[in-house]
Formats: structure tokens, sequence, C-alpha cells
């Protein structure tokens, strides 16, 4: 049982973090929307699940297979600006439908968790019976069935005794922090990253102080879902699948980081998403991997018994009371 | 607050006749809602007939089996979601995990230990109330989305955990689990309403219908009780009840313990109905769809939440016109639906006044703009017009 865990430690762990990174990504997406709109965008999964779709085409478009060294990079490049493009618009396009509807009528944040969960079976839908057998050239039935497409030429970059890291890990977990600190900067330097804060903390004083709310809420969404998209591409050249239902466990799992790691705060989203991404994978080479997914949400109800409000806190509001 | 008052009424023609048929009702005799009440049993008893099926079931499919199979269980399970979410307002997205436990005691303690339904019935309920007590007891100090997370967690849990073990035989689940026993042969109008066989589908839709009216029963005493008072304290201001001598914490586990209850009682007949159950049948979709039917109906009102489950239940089946399309539409229909009511079809009156005041996780939305008919989150803006009815 444990003999597993001490023998491949190494390997789990780095796994575990290029696992995490990806959770990490997804989850600043759930965080920053909920600091500032308080809602659980359950549709956020269904933007990533996006996302990998657009990494598929990008790799069918320009028909490469076997990519290794230098050229994978520029690939990822590729890959991750394309999907955060499409991913980034597409959850503008679900604020705009879906949310901005509701928030306008000041509705409960339970209609907009339900609106965000029938946008959720729509998206799900729309590329399980639509986007995928048209676009994708599958039959119908084949469209419910992940798609896989095999193009990276896998190396061991780095090494050292008993680490070694293949070239797709060391570019998810370097692809994925660059953006968290470029985030990190956004939120923090800019004009549009002081008005998200700023919204986060108090709406009501934010709009008087000239803070144009919609534009803030878009932005959000903009940039949430441009991480999604940049985690879909991550994603795809890690695990190599694109799936329309994929979005749900990665989405439960990713929201679960984001609450892990004290949900409305952007640095717990990290901390959580790597802390979920180690837990699982060393809870899996102890118990087994099949029980990886009860791992994971055990540790949540653990942690969060312990420190109500995740490891980090929430931050970008003060604690709701 | 007249704008307010008006925009609310001008909402459309729905809301207004809904609220002189409640104004009626309200002031209504004792036995002329005991009329009504006879006659809404009555339809339910007629609802099987073909000549109802053929118009909500015209695609071929047995109309008698959607109500028992579909209607009839969410409905039940609504109702029993309705207590946590509706009237104490804590927000559980883990709500299948209950209908699990009661699908798998029946599973386990009637196909290895040969118990028999009406006791396993029993069992199913002590022992997923008993799980709603486990679940809530270290986690309802959490609040609100924290609460749901880990609500939501707990289902998954439920479901990986029976699709590992061998016990219950994994991804390939229960088989043979018992129906319920014969009562009599009586027979009426060519219904043997109390003999369960396996072609008709009618003796189980009228043992839900039997649960479904014990629990309006049940849950309407308690809502109407201490215990209900402290749930409504609960949800407008937690911190309030508990300042207020409200042992807040009790009353949730409460409400917790008899939400499960409700969805265990629904597993055991869903269990018993199939007599085979697997982990597939209890995943995360029908929480979310269930408390769909909750929010849609109006979250707390009795008559809204089921009418909310039965068109959850329904519209997919009825939809069914458009095979491969048809949760495409129902995810699209859920949207417009909640932006076109989003405080549900058939809201509680009182309800909508709490819920827009507190918050108990669930007020509303973080950056509201503010115009007409609307304020930030926890200000007057929405409350104004049930303080104008008041």
């Amino acid at each position: 049982m444990f003999d597993d865990f001490i023998q491949s430690f190494w390997p789990y762990t780095i796994d575990g973090l290029a696992l995490g990174a990806i959770y990490a990504l997804v989850a600043l997406g759930y965080t920053m929307v909920y600091g500032v709109l308080r809602l659980i965008n359950f549709a956020h999964a269904e933007i990533w699940m996006v996302g990998t779709f657009v990494a598929l085409g990008t790799v069918q478009l320009l028909g490469v297979s076997s990519v290794g060294g230098i050229a994978l990079i520029g690939l990822v490049a590729v890959m991750a600006l394309a999907a955060a493009v499409v991913s980034g618009g597409a959850a503008m396009l679900l604020e705009v439908s879906a949310y901005r509807p509701l928030r306008k009528k000041g509705a409960s944040r339970l209609a907009a968790l339900i609106s965000a969960i029938g946008a959720s079976i729509f998206l799900q839908q729309l590329f399980a019976t639509v986007v995928v057998p048209v676009v994708f050239g599958k039959s119908e039935a084949q469209g419910k069935l992940p798609v896989n497409e095999h193009f990276v030429e896998r190396t061991n970059v780095i090494d050292i005794g008993p680490i070694v890291i293949s070239n797709d890990k060391l570019i998810v977990f370097l692809g994925a922090v660059l953006m968290m600190v470029a985030l990190d900067q956004f939120v923090n330097r800019t004009k549009l990253g002081r008005g998200i804060r700023a919204t986060a903390q108090d709406p009501q004083a934010a709009v008087l102080m000239g803070v144009n709310i919609d534009r803030v809420v878009s932005a959000t969404f903009l940039v949430g879902g441009a991480m999604a998209g940049v985690a879909a591409a991550l994603y795809f050249v890690r695990f190599e699948q694109a799936w329309y239902f994929a979005g749900f466990l990665l989405g439960i799992k990713a929201f679960t980081a984001a609450v892990l790691g004290g949900i409305g705060n952007i640095r717990g989203a990290l901390v959580g998403g790597f802390a979920l991404g180690l837990f699982e994978m060393y809870g899996s080479s102890i118990f087994g991997s099949e029980w990886r997914d009860v791992v994971a949400f055990s540790v949540l109800i653990l942690v969060l018994m312990f420190r109500p409000t995740g490891i980090l806190g929430e931050s970008l509001q003060q604690a709701r009371a | 607050m007249n704008v307010t008052k008006k925009s609310k009424n001008g909402q459309g023609g729905l809301g207004g006749g809904l609220d002189a048929v409640r104004d009626r009702w309200a002031v209504a005799p004792g036995w002329q809602r005991w009329i009504v009440y006879v006659l809404l049993i009555i339809g339910a008893l007629l609802l099987p007939h073909e000549s109802i099926g053929s118009f909500m079931a015209p695609s071929g499919s047995d109309w008698p089996t959607m109500l028992s199979d579909q209607i009839g269980i969410y409905v039940l399970l609504a109702l029993g979601l309705n207590v946590v979410v509706g009237l104490a307002g804590l927000l559980d997205l883990g709500y299948v995990a209950f209908y699990a436990v009661g699908g798998y005691t029946i599973g386990i303690f009637g196909t290895k230990y040969g118990w028999s339904f009406w006791e396993l019935l029993v069992l199913a309920i002590l022992l997923s109330a008993l799980s709603g007590v486990i679940l809530g007891g270290p986690t309802l100090r959490l609040r609100g989305d924290y609460l749901a997370i880990v609500t939501l967690g707990f289902g998954e849990i439920v479901r990986q955990v029976a699709r590992n073990s061998d016990y219950v035989n994994g991804p390939r689940g229960i088989q043979g689990i018992p129906r319920p026993p014969d009562l009599s042969e009586f027979e009426i109008f060519g219904v043997q309403p109390f003999t369960y066989g396996f072609l008709d589908a009618r003796p189980y839709y009228y043992l839900l219908v039997l649960f479904i009216v014990l629990t309006i029963i049940f849950v309407k005493r308690l809502e109407s009780s201490r215990v209900g008072r402290s749930w409504a304290a609960i949800r407008e201001d937690e911190d309030a009840a508990e300042l207020m001598g409200v042992p807040t914490f009790r009353f949730k586990l409460a409400a917790f313990a008899i939400g499960a209850a409700i969805g265990g009682s629904g597993g055991v007949v869903f269990a018993a109905k199939q007599t085979s159950i697997n982990p597939e049948n209890f995943v995360f979709l029908v929480s979310a769809l269930i408390l769909a039917s909750v929010v849609l109906g109006g979250s707390g009102n009795m008559p809204g939440v089921m009418l909310g489950a039965f068109l959850l239940a329904w519209l997919p089946e009825r939809l069914r016109v458009s095979e491969d399309f048809r949760m495409l539409l129902f995810g699209a229909a859920l949207v417009v639906m909640m932006a076109f009511r989003p405080e549900g079809l058939w809201p509680s009156r009182q309800r909508k006044a709490e819920l827009a005041e507190g918050t108990g996780g669930m007020g509303s939305m973080g950056a509201e703009v503010a115009g007409p008919g609307t304020s930030g989150p926890g200000s007057s803006g929405h409350a104004a017009p049930t303080e104008v009815k008041k």
C-alpha cells in the first residue's frame, strides 16, 4: 500500500504538480467570478471544454503529428492563444446571455445557479450533438465519445536522479505558472484589475467611485474564460483528448481547488489547485487510482472542517457573515 | 417604492391571477379547502388514465411508467430537497446521495438479508436520515457556498464508493431487489392498485402518491410549527436567529435529516420498481435537476416545487420529438425560464420577502447595478414590493 507511494514518490509529485497546474488555472475562473458576483459559475467547466475542442481543431488544422522540442512550445502557444480567444469569448457571451438578465432583475443567486446549470447542459449537448459531428466530421454516435489525437512526441527533458520530467509536463507547469503571474499582475497593477478588486469588495461603493460594473463583470468573465482556454490547451498537450463530458469532473475538481484555497482569493486558487493535484496523485498511489476522486473530496471536507474558509481564506472580499 | 411595485405587477398576468386565487384561498373556510384537497387527490389518482397519457406522452413511451419512474420520484425528491433548500435555506448540491443511500439500503438488505419491502422502507428512511446527520454534523457549520461544494463532494463520494466496492458489485450494481409484496388482489376500473407486478406501473405510482401526500402533510405541519419558524429565522439571518436563542445548528441538522429521509424513501420506491440499481442512477445531474425543480417551481412553496418537478421530469420526455436535441433544448429552456421568472414559476409571497432580505448563503448576487427596481445586495430594492403588500 505505502510501498508504491514511497518508491514512486517523485513521479507522483511531478504528475500531481502538472495536474494541479491545470486545476489552478481553471479554478482562477471560478474564483474570480465568485469574487465579483458571488456566483458559482457552473458553466465554467464547459467553457474549458470548448477550449479543449479548439485545441483539437488547431492541431487538426495544422496537420501536425509527432511534435517535440521547440516546435512543441510554438504549437502550444498557438493552441493556447486560439483556445483563450474562443473560450474567453464564449464566457463573455455566456455572461451577457444567461447571467446579465438575472443580474438586472436582482434575482437570487440560486436562480443564477440554476441558469448556470442549464447553460452547462446546453453547451455539453451542443458539442455532443452538433459541433463534434458537424465540425469534426464524426458520426452522431461518435459525438458522445472522447476524441483522441496523438501529436506530442514525449522526451524527458530533466533527468536528475529520481526526478524525471517529460517535456509535456514541463510545458504544462511552466505555462500555467506564466499565466498565473500574468493574471496576478493584471489584477494588482492595471486599472481594470483595480476595478475588479473594488467590485469584489463592495459593488455599491465601486459604482459610486465610477467603476463601470458591467464592464468589470464582462472583463472578469473574459479573463477567467481565457485562463480556462489556456488550461484547456495545456490539458490537451498533456492528455491529448477532448470530450464533451470531460468538463464535469474537471470542473468540480477545479471548483474544489478554489474552495480549498479560499474562494474569491486568487492566490488561494493556486495553492488549492496544486494541493488538490498532489493529494489526488498521492491518494491514488496509496489507495489505488479508482479512489482518487474520493480522496480529493474527502480532503476537501477535512480541510473545511478545520479551516472553514479554505487554506488561505477569503481575501478578495471580506468573509461573508 | 411605487415604481418597484408597478414593475413587479407588470411582470405578467400569471402573478396577478395567482394573487387573486391566493387571497380567496386565505379566507376560504375549512370545508372548501377539504373539497379542493379531495379533488386534487382524485385528480392525482386519475392521472395515469390513457386519455391524459395520449396527450402527455405522445411519442409512445408508457405514460404510467413515466409517472412512476420519472415524475412521481422527482416530485417526492423535490419536496424533500425543498425542506433543506426552500425552508432552511441550506444549499445542497449532493441531494442524490441520500436517494442513493435509500436505494442501496433496500438493495443490500433486500438481496443479501432477505428483508421485506416494508421493513426495508423503515430501515432505509432511518439510514438515510442518519447519513444526513453524518454529513451535516461536521459540515453544517460552513456557510453558503462552502456547504454547497461539500455536499456536492459528498454526493460524488457516495457514488464512487458504490462504484468501487465489490460488496455492491461495483459498476454493475445490484439486481434482484424485492418488489413490494402484493397487499390484495382488489381490482377497480381494471387496475389492481395493490398488486406490485412487473408490467403495470400504476400501483407504484399510487404508492408514490401516498408517499407524496404523507410528505406534504408532514412538512406542512412542520412548517407551521416551532421548527418551521426556526428554519425561517435561520434562512433569513442565521446570526440574528442564533442571538435570539434559536439553536441553529440543531435545526439545520434536523432539516438535513428530514430532507435526507424523504430522499431515501424515494430511493426505496425507485429501487423496488426497477428491481436493479447501479451507481449511474445517482449522478450529479439528478441533484442538479431536483435543485432546478425546487428553484424553478418557487423555492419554499410546496405547490410550486411540485409544479417545477413535474415540468422538469416531463419536459425532456415530451421533447423527445427530436430525440437527439432534447437535452440541448432542455438546457436552453432552463436558462430562458430562469431569465423570465427568476423567482420561480409559483413563488410564495412570504418567501420572496425573506429571500431578498436575508442571505443564508442564498442572497442576491453581488455586483448588481443600481437601477429601477433593483439595488445592491442586502438593501431594500427587492424587498420593497413585499413591504408594500404587508
